[in-house]
């Protein structure tokens, strides 16, 4: 076949026609993707629930809401229950003082003020220094600086230097200090939401679900996590739940 | 047969796009900050340039020779639109660790430059053989970046460890580290491929 | 005082040369010579400005509203394809000069992932309009100070003597890794404007 002049009607009709097939196709897979972008979206979420909080049955995401921190801002709760007892909370929680901006994270509850674990959600840290912030908290066998299965009842978390309690990480005390703004923020919600279960009850936890109000941070979290900006209809459905 | 048997060498050593191209060199430093990163990357972009080298030289004829820029541009971009998409939905971690650098795929002179100087001129079977040569040699010197880098600056390759993490120089892993490490590489390809002419 | 953070990250922080490796292929390719560096980078700062506005305004008025993220990457690039070849027309009329310095670096301006990835990073950034042009341009003066720190280093090392293997592209890539270190020092002083 000859090769097509480079006529105005030619052009127009063979580029109109690239387009119009590859605007069809994408449409296809983006159809076939969509369901499994938004599962694996909400899966993450869901881990990261599993890992911060004690073991549980029901469905923290699609019990979400929001509470007040105290300081005019408002955090996502995900309460985890084991049949009708609540056994912890998971929020999410962040800070815009890390070394390299914003650093988000989810931290668990359990009943008695403790943290169960943490797990960051996303960092902008430098590797090798703040970036170990993902586990450096964790280490057991290092009580100086873990605070796993500290009370915060009785103690609000700082680091070392500030005169605080937690050895910061070496060489990133700037990233230590956003990190445990990020926990104290988090607990402070924590107690928001137990004074607010003691007075209502613990059963009528899902009424105070407010899904859609999210503040800007708020909303990197969720669109990173559960509602998939692409399609709709999931997010809508789980809120539906 | 043969002939595209040499086109397939031909993209992997002596047009190798990283070390004697020198073409794409953004993913090349950005991506290989870990010998698997690198590796994914490159074998996006082999996909990819596949893909519209295929598409491109079977539609030749029909692309009218003024607008063939665009229609290549449409043509790889629907590709890398579609390995963004299925890499979101079966391997998400790995799409968080590539991040924008997919999307970018689109603007590597890499592709577009195979669609116009090769793809755009010969048959479907040689094109294909060009854009599997190319996007080889392209993963190879990604791979090998990754894992130079990944060795030096944390002691492990694709993960696995080959002497203590409090010994590897960090800065390898870094921004720097890549300039350096690639600077030496094609010091290295520059001298091997002089000794062999 | 957000503003100025971002500034500040844009130009010195996340150089986008430096650190986020985006245009490193013309960065390699104009920095031998000084003119062609700063006609390249007036090129860059002029496109990018005007490309990240309008495909924010696509994004937010057109794919958003109708549910067509997915076609991104496509609408951005031909957007910008459309743009640099109006750049490309007007600065042939307006200076044949300039034009002759840049004749081959031009068409690669669509190919420049700095203009792809800015669009892609504001709105991945979650930045309203103003934010998105202040970064927009606030990368362009880092890809310029980026370009013109360089190429005045590569005039200096053309009459340097240099090993066989490593003239050309080795020993420019060497220097850019020892400017990108010096780069990592910034890294922080965005604090200090909080």
């Amino acid at each position: 076949m000859a090769k097509l002049k480079s006529t105005f009607k030619n052009m127009f009709l063979s580029l109109f026609t690239i387009c119009f097939v590859v605007a069809v196709l994408l449409a296809q897979v983006n159809k076939i993707t969509a369901k499994p972008i938004a599962e694996a979206k909400a899966k993450k979420l869901e881990n990261a629930i599993r890992e911060v909080v004690p073991p549980f049955d029901n469905n923290p995401v699609a019990e979400a809401y929001k509470i007040p921190d105290g300081a005019g801002d408002s955090l996502t709760i995900y309460p985890a229950k084991k049949g009708d007892e609540w056994v912890g909370f998971a929020v999410t929680s962040y800070s815009n003082n890390a070394f390299g901006g914003t650093i988000q994270i989810i931290v668990g509850f359990d009943k008695d003020n403790r943290i169960v674990n943490y797990s960051v959600l996303s960092h902008a840290e430098t590797p090798g220094l703040g970036a170990k912030v993902v586990q450096w908290f964790k280490d057991t066998s290092k009580p100086g600086q873990c605070i796993i299965g500290r009370d915060l009842s009785k103690e609000k978390l700082s680091v070392s230097k500030d005169g605080g309690n937690v050895d910061a990480i070496t060489a990133s005390t700037i990233t230590s200090r956003a990190f445990l703004e990020a926990v104290n923020k988090a607990y402070a919600a924590y107690v928001n939401t137990i004074a607010g279960n003691a007075a209502s009850g613990a059963t009528e936890l899902s009424k105070d679900i407010v899904p859609e109000e999210t503040t800007k941070n708020e909303k990197d979290i969720a669109s990173d996590t559960t509602i998939n900006k692409n399609d709709k209809t999931t997010g809508g459905e789980e809120h539906a739940q | 047969m043969r002939n595209n048997i040499n086109v397939l060498i031909n993209g992997i050593v002596k047009e190798n796009p990283t070390f004697v191209l020198l073409l794409g060199m953004c993913p090349t430093l950005a991506t290989t900050s870990s010998a698997l990163n690198g590796m994914s990357m490159g074998l996006a972009t082999l996909f990819v340039l596949t893909c519209s080298n295929i598409a491109i030289s079977s539609l030749k004829n029909l692309i009218p020779d003024m607008v063939r820029i665009p229609a290549f541009i449409v043509v790889i971009a629907a590709f890398v639109t579609i390995v963004e998409m299925v890499m979101n939905a079966y391997l998400p971690a790995l799409a968080d660790s590539l991040g924008i650098f997919i999307p970018l795929i689109v603007v590597n002179c890499i592709v577009l430059g195979r669609a116009e100087s090769f793809a755009s001129k010969n048959n479907v079977i040689s094109s294909l053989f060009d854009g599997l040569g190319i996007g080889i040699g392209f993963t190879l010197a990604l791979t090998v970046l990754g894992a130079l880098r990944e060795f030096l600056g944390t002691g492990k390759i694709f993960s696995i460890t080959v002497y203590p993490e409090n010994y590897g120089s960090l800065i390898f892993v870094l921004a720097p580290g890549a300039f350096i490490v690639l600077g030496y590489l094609i010091a290295i390809f520059n001298k091997l491929q002089k000794k062999t002419n | 005082m957000e503003i100025i953070g971002i500034i500040i990250v844009a130009v010195f922080v996340n150089n986008i040369v430096f650190s986020q490796f985006l245009g490193i292929c013309p960065f390699l390719g104009v920095s031998k010579k000084i003119d062609t560096a700063i006609g390249m980078s007036a090129a860059v700062t002029f496109v990018i400005t005007l490309s990240t506005l309008v495909t924010y305004l696509i994004q937010k008025g057109i794919l958003e509203n109708f549910g067509l993220e997915y076609l991104q990457t496509i609408t951005f690039i031909l957007v910008i394809a459309a743009l640099v070849q109006m750049v490309e027309i007007i600065i042939k009329k307006i200076s044949p000069p300039l034009y002759q310095a840049l004749g081959v670096y031009l068409p690669l301006i669509t190919t420049n992932c700095i203009i792809l990835g800015v669009a892609i990073l504001v709105i991945q950034k979650d930045f309203n309009l103003v934010e998105s042009i202040v970064y927009a341009i606030s990368t362009a003066i880092g890809y310029s100070m980026a370009l013109l720190i360089f190429s005045s280093i590569r005039e200096q090392l053309a009459l340097s003597k240099v090993p066989k293997a490593m003239q050309g592209v080795p020993i420019a890539l060497l220097t850019a890794g020892i400017l990108a270190m010096a780069f990592m020092g910034f890294s922080g002083i965005d604090q200090v404007f909080k």
